[in-house]
């Protein structure tokens, strides 16, 4: 399998995006730290085989979310995100 | 307010199979009970979280096939060397009990609001939250007028083939089937490419919404083609699967 197959979205991680957040944020945008563009969580290029799930910029490919869970603990870095303007949903 | 209630609401819940429909030899439909399901909206998707006698578990997210208001149906795809598909298209049975979680999305949603018309733009399975859309339309009297482009790769393998046949007013169907069609077929026989969106989106000064779910090399494609056509990129809602089943 190529890693072009292994590609998915932000919208494949919205339920742990949901636990780490408390709401939904794939309709939500945050801003690359890397380019600065500015898209949808949903957007975000994600891969879920590395040890732990990385989300990448959809414009410049910079990784701007990593997150790896144990039983016990979830670490999170969002060192490439500068922001993110979460939206209430209804 | 709706922070708290998400909260309340992502916890895992015990399902029962009560219902299902093989859609086509590799995909199947399940209908399912759950104490404490809230809703959905179209095109949001479920958690499936199966966990094995050691203790091991295996978590997929599958995307919902009803409509809002309608019994919770999933429609999955078998994959080869699934941990979860397998299961789920060939051996569950009425009464077996899994763990869900969900609705979850807030992006891939349509609520059927707005006059602008829909394009939906499936490839495979991907054809499953856009069905959820055609079906919300239908239940609510929507006359937003819209277009499914549906890429398959046999006539075997559409899926809710015969429910297509029959679209609501308003909602049209085009297939393309890639790698065969049946003899007499008439309608398109390739891959999405620049000429064939040409042909079935409406023109970018509509202001047409769309939503595209397929693989990563099909949303790719009919994202970018539509681009080329003058859509708003930002007009574009897209969801991809991959080959984790």
């Amino acid at each position: 399998m190529k890693v072009a197959d292994m590609k998915l979205d932000g919208n494949a991680i919205g339920g742990l995006l949901i636990e780490l957040f408390g709401t939904d944020v794939t309709a939500s945008t945050g801003v690359c730290a890397s380019c600065g563009a500015e898209d949808y969580v949903a957007k975000l290029e994600v891969y879920l085989h590395a040890p732990g799930v990385v989300g990448r910029c959809s414009s410049c490919g910079a990784v701007m979310i990593r997150i790896v869970r144990s039983e016990t603990r979830t670490w999170l870095d969002l060192s490439g995100t500068r922001t993110i303007e979460i939206t209430e949903v209804d | 307010m709706a922070g708290a209630a998400l909260l309340g609401r992502l916890t895992w819940l015990v399902a029962e199979a009560v219902g299902a429909v093989q859609e086509t030899p590799r995909v199947r439909t399940l209908v399912l009970e759950a104490d404490g399901w809230a809703g959905h909206q179209a095109g949001q998707h479920v958690d499936v979280r199966l966990t094995a006698e050691d203790g091991y578990q295996a978590e997929r997210s599958y995307s919902i096939a009803s409509a809002p208001g309608e019994p919770l149906a999933i429609t999955v795809e078998q994959l080869e060397d699934g941990e979860v598909s397998p299961y789920l298209v060939g051996e569950v049975v009425d009464g077996d009990r899994f763990e869900i979680r969900g609705p979850i999305g807030g992006y891939f949603v349509w609520d059927g609001s707005g006059d602008a018309p829909v394009l939906l733009v499936a490839g495979g399975s991907g054809v499953v939250p856009l069905m959820s859309m055609i079906r919300h339309r239908a239940a609510i009297g929507s006359s937003t007028p819209t277009r499914l482009l549906y890429s398959s790769r046999s006539y075997e393998d559409v899926i809710y083939r015969s429910e297509l046949e029959d679209p609501a007013d308003g909602l049209e169907v085009f297939h393309t089937l890639t790698r065969s069609q049946p003899p007499g077929w008439t309608g398109y026989a390739r891959r999405i490419d620049a000429e064939l969106l040409g042909e079935v989106a409406w023109p970018a000064a509509d202001e047409p919404r769309v939503f595209i779910c397929g693989s990563t090399r099909f949303v790719d494609a009919a994202a970018d083609g539509l681009v080329a056509m003058g859509y708003p990129a930002l007009s574009i809602r897209t969801e991809r699967f991959g080959a984790t089943g």
